[in-house]
């Protein structure tokens, strides 16, 4: 057991000491933030108003709240898994440089190695999303804070499982790398198009209907719309108080992902926490049988 | 002497490549084995079938009493290797990266500092554990490459072309501090090399071509076998020297005869003690034996 927290300790080292990894796998929540801050905030925060019926007035406190509960809910779901992928190029990047031949003359079990690699993947990842919550949580304060315990509790959830479905999922893909080229594809592929494909860059509803049923087959949007549910409970919370009618509620809700839908059919919260349970018990089950099945061969 | 390594019979291909081809040798505890061959003879196959990291096709490998097929864990503990190039972490401290290596032999914690501060204190790098092991020289990463294989005391170390690309200096001082630990722990050291000048120093030698051994024994029986030794006689005359009918050629201040027989030598000396006022017997080298027994010519960085 303890050469297994030996080798996490020493994965964790590697990629906060690694400058190229640790910036690389921070450059979609930093494109995100960018987008943000330029350009998305306000297009949200237009959206927002223009969406409101007729004669409503909100507090400029609300729509903040919203517009940066839509930051930091997107910039948590990218980062958990973008980061995910970053760090466990760790494992490709030991089979190139060689590392993993030393591991292999050692007496330790392969199956140690490979799990050390995703605990290693899942704490520095946590890491990085604990801190840019706790990041995003000063924004919110500062621009309008309608969370309530319960909300950061369950924030705090969703990130630790969508940090462990980003991290099975990273493992599954990244076991197959064997090159720096393909590791840097992968990472760019993902870095670039994770953003998207999850709702992050901009709400999957405001997608054509064909590519809204194609990514409500991947578990990662699920963690989003739980994530983006959470983090905006209190300002949705604060609109029912002020007597906000529910079917206007519900309609903003579904324009920015708070509620999705399959096939037409609303998924509870209970089902998308299932979904995102269910895969991450799938992924790591398929990174345990491709390591299990792989013999020793020639590295 | 007992044999801490028995291969018999290994064969290994990749596809149509035949890599080791029913390959068999023996090494004894303590002694000092040099590999030598091209690129691509089977000298880096077999190590890697000897460390568990690649699959034999046929024949045995015992490892200190111990068979690779069901004992490989029991061996990896006797085994420590020094690859060609460097394989530790370039971003971490020499101190994090021996630890992290330490830990899977199980050595933790203070026994783990305890053997870094003596391979330190042994291999010369106390100012260097805090440094970051992509900073330092190739010689200082070689110091500590060889730290690393002898983490867990391992009975043998494996030494895969350890000093291609270092400077002379740092070459000799790395072989004085295996050699002082080789003697010192009777270490058992099986090599891999391009420089011909360590071979020499080798207890047994075992040239591969082509995945098959072309020849073996130790230096001397080698040397004696394939090459003639030679007489570089100074200061005499060219007709003096064509009376001996000897094969010879000239070289600046003198002639370089060759001959094949110690006896001859010994007669020649006593019998033209004109010829052989200053002179000097050279043994062939092992470049020679090399030549002779593969026909081709070593080259570094092959």
């Amino acid at each position: 057991m303890s050469q297994f927290f030996c080798l996490t300790k020493r994965n964790i080292k590697m990629f906060f000491k690694d400058k190229g990894m640790f910036f690389t796998s921070l450059i979609t929540p930093i494109i995100l933030l960018i987008l943000y801050i330029t350009f998305l905030g306000k297009v949200f925060n237009d959206s927002f108003v223009s969406n409101l019926p007729e004669g409503v007035e909100v507090s400029q406190k609300i729509i903040s709240g919203m517009v940066s509960g839509e930051l930091f809910s997107s910039l948590l779901a990218v980062s958990c898994v973008t980061v995910a992928f970053c760090s466990n190029l760790l494992m490709v990047q030991d089979k190139v440089n060689g590392a993993k031949k030393d591991f292999y003359i050692s007496p330790i079990k392969k199956s140690k190695l490979a799990v050390s690699y995703y605990a290693g993947s899942f704490i520095t990842t946590l890491i990085v999303s604990i801190t840019a919550m706790l990041a995003c949580f000063i924004y919110v304060g500062i621009t309008g804070w309608f969370l309530s315990f319960a909300d950061v509790l369950l924030i705090l959830l969703d990130i630790i499982l969508l940090t462990l479905f980003g991290t099975a999922l990273s493992s599954v893909v990244n076991v197959f790398l064997s090159t720096n080229g393909q590791a840097s594809a992968v990472g760019t592929v993902v870095s670039a198009g994770y953003g998207f494909i999850c709702g992050a860059y901009m709400p999957i509803s405001s997608f054509g209907i064909g590519l809204q049923r194609f990514l409500s087959f991947l578990p990662g949007t699920y963690g989003t719309c739980l994530i983006r549910s959470h983090a905006l409970s209190g300002v949705f919370n604060e609109l029912k108080n002020q007597n906000f009618p529910s079917d206007v509620i519900e309609k903003i809700k579904d324009s920015i992902d708070c509620n999705f839908y399959f096939f037409g059919n609303k998924v509870s919260h209970l089902a998308m926490y299932g979904i995102l349970i269910g895969s991450i018990v799938l992924f790591i089950g398929i990174y345990i049988l491709i390591n299990y099945l792989r013999k020793r061969k020639q590295i | 002497m007992k044999n801490i390594i028995e291969i018999s019979n290994l064969d290994k291909s990749f596809g149509d490549v035949q890599a080791v081809n029913n390959l068999s040798f023996k090494v004894k505890t303590g002694e000092f084995f040099a590999f030598l061959g091209e690129n691509g003879a089977g000298k880096s196959t077999t190590i890697s079938i000897m460390c568990g990291t690649l699959n034999k096709d046929k024949g045995t490998v015992i490892i200190d009493g111990k068979n690779i097929d069901d004992q490989m864990n029991e061996i990896s503990k006797e085994i420590g290797v020094v690859f060609q190039s460097s394989v530790l972490d370039g971003v971490l401290t020499v101190k994090d990266n021996l630890m992290s290596r330490a830990c899977l032999y199980g050595i933790m914690g203070e026994n783990a500092k305890k053997r870094i501060d003596d391979l330190a204190q042994l291999l010369d790098f106390k100012d260097l554990l805090n440094r970051t092991f992509s900073k330092l020289s190739g010689g200082q990463r070689r110091r500590i490459d060889v730290a690393r294989a002898l983490l867990h005391k391992p009975k043998i170390l494996i030494l895969d072309e350890p000093t291609t690309g270092l400077d002379p200096q740092t070459r000799k001082t790395l072989w004085n501090v295996i050699e002082m630990y080789r003697k010192k722990e009777n270490l058992t050291v099986f090599l891999t090399t391009h420089y011909m000048e360590e071979v020499t120093d080798a207890d047994y030698v075992v040239i591969l071509d082509k995945g098959k051994i072309s020849a073996e024994g130790t230096p001397l029986d080698l040397k004696n076998k394939y090459t003639g030794d030679y007489i570089l006689t100074y200061n005499v005359l060219e007709s003096e020297v064509k009376k001996l009918n000897l094969p010879y050629e000239a070289i600046r201040d003198g002639f370089k005869i060759f001959i094949n027989d110690n006896k001859i030598i010994r007669d020649l000396i006593i019998n033209y003690p004109k010829i052989f006022e200053d002179f000097e017997i050279i043994k062939g080298k092992m470049d020679d034996v090399f030549l002779a027994v593969t026909g081709k010519k070593l080259k570094i960085g092959d």
